[in-house]
């Protein structure tokens, strides 16, 4: 019997021949991420079961990049990047990304790959759910609490219950030009529902996978733990070989499951038949397509996230904001300082992205997770209110982006934009065709 | 450090499916310390306040888990619908719960991540219910947890529910947390400083 890319990441991490679903295997952990929020708690823990003179186990596998609450007066918030700060310098940390300085980055799902941290065949614990957009670059990546982060500080290892995986194998040669990748996944989600994946790995495969581009691969992997998964994972190739190579000196190791390998189940989708999805209040399985919410009233579009404020996505958003005037706030936030500073250099039709923004009256804010957890009061881009928003992020359960009394919807970037320009929840392919044309 | 577990025994506070770590403590409350001995108290007051009031304290609703005075709450067990802690890795989320003063949770599934942070962190138990208790259980009811016997007793209900044995956690359980467990394995030395 076959193990599948999972499986054989994890024997390999675990110093096995091979490992079975339900195995419980210590691994060895080769980065650890962390940031504001969860990195204080888990700092202290680590001191408290270490010791004061504690050391991490190796400070260059140990990565901090503050991302959620930067922009704000909250003092409590503050001083939890202030003990990062006295952590870092403690340890002497090289890879610590201060708020304030030139290094500063930004989201850190976006910020690993852009600064190599994401290598095929490794093994990749963050204090976020979202870590699992790291698995898109072909390793196993999952999010884990304070204490699980704590015992990696002071012992390199962690135990892991080796997933059960179910294949998502996509058919068709491209994406349709109003698709993208989020449509993709808010359809499996809402097909399989918010627990659909619980404990198990989503691997995405198939022909359809090698048309689809770096930064749409981490849009699946991200919203894994939409659907209760413990990772989502793709296969490396060319595709992630380049991007990796460009971000990282160090050799990785490329793994891919046996045509044998055992698997929970198989799900197929035709990207060429797929159409624009969105999640409705309150839930990300809660779904429809863009057509049949068409009218929805809104007050609110935002375009930011892990899931959602990556370059592309702005290209995208651009695309059908370029030239209009919008009728609802639109709210920008780059993900990262790198995708900011590509905001400002990339162009289409001759005029720079952010230039696009400005003129159709969005609101830009600073690279971080700003608006897509709510944080502080005084968060940009926070759902204060009873305000109806459409947004690019991956998660609308009450309360989410602010205000319990507020409704999210989530949708691609293309359908948020597309929406901003009217004002109601808008189908993409009403100015895609066009654009096409 | 707690060892076998023995009875337990209160008022049950029940929720229903879905409960994400946004509602059992709401991002903008994730700034305070879990060291401090009067802010984390704050962790007690916030806890569930991000479920929506109608939802709030099953069947009837608009039950607050802590009222606004209040860091410790008169209940000691959540009862809840599947997939109980879904969406965010943040450990505030069982921590929270123990600091308001529950004891145990009773749901029929879990999201992984606040399961594995409930039982390494040693938090609070996360029981597994063999049915949904959500529709079945009160708020307010009197209801006791066997964990020899793998069984909920409602004693205002006079009914007995059946639990999952705890699995290959059951070790980490007893020994309260991953820490614990792994000192008395030998993974990690006895005691830090």
């Amino acid at each position: 019997m076959g193990m599948t890319l999972t499986e054989k990441i994890l024997a390999k991490h675990s110093g096995r021949e091979r490992v079975s679903p339900g195995d419980n295997v210590w691994v060895d952990v080769d980065v650890l991420m962390t940031h504001d929020v969860c990195g204080p708690p888990a700092i202290s823990i680590f001191h408290r079961e270490f010791g004061d003179d504690a050391k991490v186990w190796d400070k260059d596998k140990l990565v901090i990049i503050p991302d959620h609450y930067i922009f704000t007066k909250d003092k409590y918030a503050n001083r939890n990047v202030d003990v990062l700060r006295a952590f870092a310098a403690e340890q002497d940390l090289p890879h610590f990304y201060d708020v304030g300085t030139d290094r500063y980055k930004g989201v850190c799902h976006v910020a690993l790959p852009e600064e190599g941290f994401t290598r095929p065949g490794e093994v990749l614990f963050g204090t976020d759910s979202h870590t699992c957009t790291a698995g898109a670059f072909g390793q196993f990546a999952t999010g884990i609490g304070n204490t699980d982060a704590a015992f990696i500080m002071g012992t390199g290892k962690l135990w892991v219950k080796v997933p059960e995986t179910m294949r998502f194998v996509f058919e068709g040669t491209s994406l349709p030009p109003y698709l993208m990748a989020k449509d993709i996944i808010l359809k499996i989600i809402g097909d399989i529902g918010v627990d659909g994946a619980t404990y198990r790995t989503m691997e995405f495969t198939g022909h359809g996978i090698k048309a689809l581009t770096m930064e749409d691969r981490m849009t699946l992997t991200n919203m894994a733990i939409e659907a209760g998964g413990k990772n989502g994972v793709v296969e490396p190739d060319e595709v992630t070989e380049e991007y990796v190579k460009s971000r990282t000196n160090k050799p990785f190791e490329k793994f891919y499951s046996d045509p044998d390998a055992k698997y929970h189940s198989e799900h197929f989708y035709n990207l060429e038949e797929l159409v624009p999805m969105v999640a409705k209040p309150h839930s990300p399985d809660n779904k429809a397509t863009a057509e049949e919410l068409e009218g929805v009233m809104l007050d609110r579009a935002y375009i930011g996230s892990c899931t959602g404020g990556k370059l592309s996505d702005f290209r995208a958003a651009a695309e059908i904001i370029r030239g209009n005037k919008l009728k609802i706030d639109t709210y920008i936030v780059p993900a990262t300082t790198e995708i900011a500073r590509a905001l400002e250099t990339e162009t289409m039709l001759g005029t720079p992205l952010i230039e696009i923004f400005r003129e159709a009256g969005c609101k830009i804010g600073n690279a971080s997770c700003a608006a897509c957890l709510g944080g502080p009061s005084d968060t940009f881009g926070r759902l204060n209110q009873e305000e109806v928003c459409i947004s690019s992020t991956n998660r609308n359960y009450p309360g989410r982006m602010g205000s319990k009394a507020a409704q999210v919807y989530l949708a691609s970037p293309y359908t948020v934009a597309a929406s901003a320009v009217t004002g109601v929840i808008t189908d993409p392919r009403v100015f895609i065709q066009e654009t096409v044309i | 450090m707690t060892t076998k577990p023995t009875s337990l025994k209160g008022k049950a506070f029940v929720l229903g499916k879905n409960i994400d770590t946004d509602q059992i403590i709401p991002a903008a409350h994730l700034v305070y310390s879990l060291d401090d001995p009067e802010e984390r108290k704050l962790y007690g007051k916030y806890a569930l306040s991000g479920v929506p009031a109608p939802e709030s304290g099953l069947p009837q609703g608009n039950v607050r888990l802590t009222t606004e005075d209040q860091t410790e709450s008169e209940f000691s067990f959540i009862v809840g619908g599947h997939n109980f802690g879904c969406g965010s890795s943040r450990e505030h989320a069982p921590a929270c719960l123990e600091i308001a003063g529950i004891k145990a949770i009773i749901s029929p599934s879990y999201a992984r991540i606040f399961y594995r942070n409930s039982v390494d962190g040693g938090f609070l138990t996360p029981y597994e219910s063999v049915e949904d208790l959500s529709g079945e259980i009160h708020t307010d009811d009197e209801i006791e947890i066997d964990p020899e016997k793998h069984e909920l007793i409602n004693h205002t209900q006079n009914k007995t529910y059946k639990l999952k044995p705890l699995g290959s956690v059951a070790d980490i359980v007893h020994a309260g947390g991953i820490f614990a467990y792994a000192r008395q394995t030998g993974m990690v030395p006895a005691a830090g400083g």
